[in-house]
């Protein structure tokens, strides 16, 4: 297919653009295969807006004579409006723009024809290889294996080629497990806490039915990693009844008389379209210019949506609970084992592991836990806020995710590497991107549409020595320990980065981060020239007492 | 003395602390002996706002104490007679009868007359009205009230028009409620606006007065820039309506020459007092969810209050510089309400209010000589419990609402804030005491009290900002009021919680980062100076010049780290037990 079918007036001269906090700008605009291009004529201060397309959420027009406006909502949340004279360019431009920002062939995003202008100093496709987390885990302890039972993705299809289980389980085995999980998906390692060798395993519900089928590799299997006369616990995202229903339709919980030591807890998370709708009400009411305090408090009540991430830090504590302080191994699932499953153990992890808090650590966790993990991607972050279609499998669960981290960072800011900026960008590129990272629901996917080979990694961008001093967090020192957030509804703040940044003036909060970098850059180089001068002074002593 | 008292936590998961409990003529002090490191808590009488005895319990007798700083102290004593003896020792000691008893007139920092008397004249208001260029052709400062005939509660030297005559002073004196005139508040210098201030006309449905009259059109003419003046009744039209049937109300726009008239809806001060209880039960809520939290914070109406003083403060800030015009404004009294929304547009107006000294002078200015009665609205004494509001603890928060959208541009950081909070109920120094200043004199507090401002300059250095730009990085602030832009302000509120508050605090990192960064300097300029050939220039701006017998360089020490890692687990939510329980009642469906 040729775009320019799709462009019928690629481009429109006079079209004002308004942004929120920005005065209006006249301009020149431009509409290419992938990108929605506005320059403005003003020679002393030429701007430009590139949008992507694939970013572009949705789209509304009206006139007012021949007047033509178009409001572009943004995955990314942001809310433009162009003003475009004469009819017929304006109804041009907002259908391409429509059909361009709804392409159904993945092949044709943008990824696929983004040539990247800087060097690639590190290839990021094979930047986090499960090979290379394995290796670090040989070297504390011999109770696992990498297993490539999943080779052709023919045990199952959302895991990756490669998969960490317990040493003393075959391949054999793990194949009859993944009859007995939904979706193929059995239990694998998720995490392993060095400091008490306790596991963190995920995988998707059991297939038990409503007359109990069991499967003695799977109990085997999560058996494995035990101690002796030690119980582990499963968390179970789903409600009792929820899970008792699931029966009825093949799926189920582990049963106590076949999992003697294992111990069930329910913690609920919400699921799909439960979030989304949350998510929907949330920006909404964040859109709302009415300065009406009642209104705004009750809006974001009842969007729910800190409630969730109450929900889900709480599960997460759990869980890391469970492992640093109970002393137990855990296996975390829900019904699939790709959605609150992943939001659990990820975030158990930033809570347990420092390496986590780290940009390269967390990178690397994405990659485990969420891309690797098979978290259906371009299903969930179809689209955004501002969609109509409601479809079910759109979710922010990713974006929850990253709130989460968030919400973690605020109260422990000086315990990670990364800032704020960096969970943004990632809420971005999951939504829309030039890289393909994100692109497809799995690692089969991925390894059919040749991403690797035909698309940039976001991370070989990202890693770049200049783009990564823009996402370090200056008051990082790492901190070795456990960090346990609280939970209270007192210490959980909306994420104004996310759902305020376009709706307020950002100027001052930039101002105080410049602020906070310059006085902690500037005693850095104090030391450094302290330490320098010593030195210098050193060596000229001992010169001093040689001659 | 008690032994064996138990500090119970907010959270029921963690273990009760066991000590010992000690009442002094000042405190009420706990000691706890089951910690290894010592620990005390400290309770200034003064700051107790009440004392309840809860039903037995298993643990002994337990005794629930509500402070004014918004701390809550949950004590269990083992016998029944203690418990009664601290309860009702608390309950005298917590409100004196006489002013004589407060704090302010045995506190004795050991320091001399004359450093105490220099405390009192560390603010001085004049110099600020000098700042502003009064007097000048417009405005004097009269001394007009020196025997308090204008006004009782008003200080004895105000700042009124010049064309304003002794008999259009007394005049509008007699038609103010209180006689509280309008007098000037801060004037512009940019555009010769001005904020003045006042009480409620004794209007009724028709009543009039010429000198009150004159005296508008004296501040009116005052301002040649702006052929009108704006007149601002903080009140919902309701209440003012309603006070006219007392013979009050507010000014009509036919009697008055080019003003507009407007009014700006807060509440009084009973509307807020609840409100503020309302909060707190929100506040003190045992593992709410954030349903139960957002709907109480909701339901409190406490943002909603603050809104409104802020936006009333915008109004009036943007009324002086955007239309030039000068802004009268008042309430009932003319000294709640209107001390909130005067001193909240100075601070947007005049970044000299956001530094140390500055805020002090508002303070002193808008609040204490204007008469905002603090003893009857913080409870000082034993009194009318129907008298005390929040009405300054509005007023903190909404300065701290603008450091939160403004982070550069205070000098000083919320616990300056918190500081003051807590010293205008200490009773701890006389600033506060009293309801006007006629009223402090009576009580000789310049003779008997130390002022505050002295002790909080001292303490500068962990008190300011570390990442203010200085006075003249920001001019106006022009604050967003949408309602999106108001927190919880878990810091004053909760602040006694520790556990809901970040684990690692930014603001004791970057002040850390300051103080060692002057040890460096000295550092860098010392081995300079030993070493024959110059290494060149500090790495970048803002660097002091080097300190001629600075210390000898020390080893840098990292700046404190505040993470605790052996935190206890969850502050809030399902402990892991209670998880177990539910788990195992659901058990036998399985079997």
């Amino acid at each position: 297919m040729e775009f320019a079918e799709l462009i019928k007036t690629p481009r429109a001269d006079n079209v004002v653009l308004h942004r929120p906090f920005h005065l209006a700008v006249e301009g020149t605009l431009c509409l290419t295969g992938h990108h929605l291009i506005f320059s403005s004529r003003r020679q002393d201060n030429a701007e430009e807006l590139w949008l992507l397309h694939s970013n572009i959420d949705s789209i509304e027009k009206r006139f007012v004579g021949s007047l033509g406006t178009i409001v572009i909502k943004c995955k990314d949340l942001r809310i433009i409006q162009l003003d475009i004279p004469g009819m017929e360019e304006c109804l041009n431009i907002a259908s391409s723009i429509e059909a361009l920002s709804t392409l159904d062939s993945v092949t044709l995003m943008y990824p696929f024809f983004y040539r990247p202008m800087f060097e690639v100093l590190e290839d990021g496709w094979s930047s986090f290889l499960l090979e290379q987390e394995f290796e670090l885990l040989s070297s504390v302890t011999n109770e696992w294996r990498l297993s490539c039972v999943n080779k052709e993705f023919s045990v199952c299809p959302s895991y990756p080629p490669v998969v960490i289980v317990p040493k003393s389980i075959d391949d054999e085995a793990l194949r009859k497990v993944a009859l007995f999980r939904y979706g193929g998906r059995f239990p694998v390692l998720s995490y392993y806490h060095k400091k008490n060798g306790m596991a963190m395993m995920r995988s998707s519900q059991p297939l038990t039915g409503t007359n109990g089928r069991r499967c003695k590799e799977d109990e085997k299997l999560i058996n494995a990693t035990l101690r002796s006369g030690r119980r582990g616990f499963v968390i179970d995202t789903r409600p009792l009844t929820v899970a008792q229903q699931a029966r009825a339709k093949g799926g189920g919980f582990e049963q106590e008389v076949h999992y003697p030591q294992w111990r069930r807890i329910h913690k609920y998370i919400e699921r799909f379209h439960i979030l989304q709708e949350s998510f929907i009400k949330l920006v909404e009411a964040c859109n709302d210019q009415s300065h009406n305090m009642d209104r705004w408090l009750s809006k974001l009540e009842a969007s729910n949506w800190l409630t969730h991430i109450k929900e889900l830090l709480t599960a997460a504590c759990l869980a890391a609970q469970c492992i640093d302080r109970e002393g137990a191994s855990v296996l975390v699932h829900g019904s699939e084992g790709t959605d609150s499953t992943l939001q659990v153990t990820s975030l158990a992890q930033i809570i347990l592991d420092p390496r986590c808090r780290t940009i390269r650590g967390f990178e690397a966790l994405v990659v485990r836990e969420w891309l690797q993990a098979g978290h259906p991607f371009q299903q969930r972050c179809a689209q955004s806020a501002y969609s109509n279609s409601k479809q079910k499998w759109e979710a922010p669960v990713f974006l929850l995710f990253l709130e989460c981290v968030w919400q973690i960072h605020r109260q422990f800011p000086c315990s990670f590497e990364f800032n704020e900026h960096f969970l943004i960008l990632l809420f971005e590129h999951a939504y829309a991107s030039q890289f393909g990272t994100f692109l497809g629901n799995n690692e089969s996917e991925r390894a059919k549409l040749k991403l690797p080979q035909k698309t940039m990694s976001l991370w070989s961008w990202v890693n770049r020595p200049d783009e990564l001093s823009r996402f370090q967090n200056p008051l990082y020192e790492a901190n070795s320990l456990v960090i346990w957030p609280s939970v209270a509804p007192q210490s959980l703040q909306l994420w104004e980065g996310i759902f305020l940044r376009w709706n307020r003036p950002s100027r001052f909060l930039e101002e105080a981060e410049e602020e906070r970098i310059h006085i902690i850059k500037y005693n850095k180089e104090l030391q450094a020239k302290v330490n320098a001068l010593r030195r210098q002074l050193a060596e000229m002593e001992t010169d001093g007492e040689v001659q | 003395q008690v032994e064996n008292v138990k500090l119970l936590d907010r959270y029921a998961s963690r273990k009760a602390a066991s000590g010992t409990l000690y009442l002094t003529a000042t405190h009420l002090i706990y000691v706890d002996a089951s910690a290894e490191v010592r620990k005390e808590t400290w309770i200034l009488h003064h700051h107790i706002s009440s004392v309840e005895k809860l039903p037995l319990t298993t643990a002994g007798y337990p005794l629930l104490i509500h402070c004014k700083n918004f701390h809550v102290a949950h004590f269990v004593i083992g016998q029944e007679r203690d418990c009664h003896d601290v309860f009702t020792s608390l309950l005298k000691l917590s409100q004196p009868a006489k002013p004589e008893e407060l704090y302010a007139f045995s506190y004795n920092p050991k320091m001399s007359k004359e450093s105490r008397e220099m405390g009192w004249k560390l603010i001085d208001l004049k110099l600020d009205y000098q700042r502003m260029g009064i007097p000048n052709d417009s405005w004097e400062i009269t001394d007009i009230n020196k025997d308090y005939e204008v006004c009782s509660t008003y200080p004895p030297e105000i700042v009124v028009p010049r064309a304003a005559t002794k008999a259009v002073v007394m005049g509008s004196s007699r038609f103010r409620s209180r006689g509280r005139i309008p007098v000037l508040s801060y004037l512009y210098k940019e555009n010769n606006a001005a904020l003045c201030r006042c009480s409620q006309p004794l209007a009724g449905f028709s009543a009039r007065c010429l000198e009150d009259e004159q005296m508008l059109q004296a501040i009116r003419e005052a301002n040649p820039g702006c052929p009108f003046m704006y007149v601002v009744d903080t009140r919902p039209k309701l209440n003012a309506m309603a006070n006219r049937a007392a013979g009050k109300g507010y000014e009509n726009e036919d009697n008055y020459e080019n003003i507009r008239f407007k009014f700006i809806g807060i509440e009084n001060i009973h509307v807020m007092r609840s409100s503020l209880q309302k909060l707190l039960e929100v506040c003190e809520m045992k593992s709410p969810s954030m349903s139960d939290f957002l709907t109480g914070l909701e339901n409190s109406g406490w943002l909603r209050h603050i809104k409104a003083v802020m936006d009333a403060g915008v109004f009036l800030a943007k009324a002086v510089r955007e239309e030039r015009a000068s802004v009268l404004v008042h309430c009932s009294d003319g000294w709640d309400r209107t001390a909130q929304v005067c001193s909240l547009a100075s601070l947007l107006l005049d970044p000299f209010y956001r530094t140390f000294k500055g805020f002090m002078v508002l303070i002193e200015k808008e609040w204490i000589a204007m008469g905002h009665k603090f003893s009857h609205r913080c409870g000082h004494l034993d009194g009318d419990p129907k008298e005390v509001s929040p009405v300054f603890t509005q007023f903190v928060e909404c300065v701290w609402q603008l450091m939160q959208q403004f982070p550069c541009s205070f000098e000083f950081s919320e616990r300056f804030l918190l500081e003051i909070h807590d010293h205008v109920y200490s009773c701890q120094f006389g600033n506060f005491l009293g309801t006007c200043h006629r009223d402090r004199e009576e009580l000789r507090i310049f003779e008997k009290t130390h002022s505050l401002w002295p002790f909080l300059l001292q303490r500068k250095q962990e008190l300011r900002n570390p990442l203010y730009r200085g006075f003249t990085a920001y001019k106006e602030l022009q604050p967003n009021t949408l309602p999106f832009s108001f927190q919880f302000w878990c810091g004053m509120y909760n602040r006694f919680d520790k556990g809901m508050h970040p684990k690692q605090c930014v603001l004791d990192r970057l002040l850390s980062c300051l103080s060692h960064r002057l040890t460096l300097e000295d550092s860098a300029a010392q081995l300079e100076n030993k070493l024959p050939v110059l290494d060149g220039p500090l790495p970048s701006k803002g660097c002091a010049s080097p300190k001629a017998g600075a210390a000898a360089a020390k080893a840098p020490t990292p700046p404190q780290d505040c993470a605790e890692g052996a935190a206890p687990v969850l502050s809030n939510g399902p402990s892991l037990g209670h998880q177990k329980h539910k788990e195992s009642s659901a058990q036998p469906r399985d079997l």
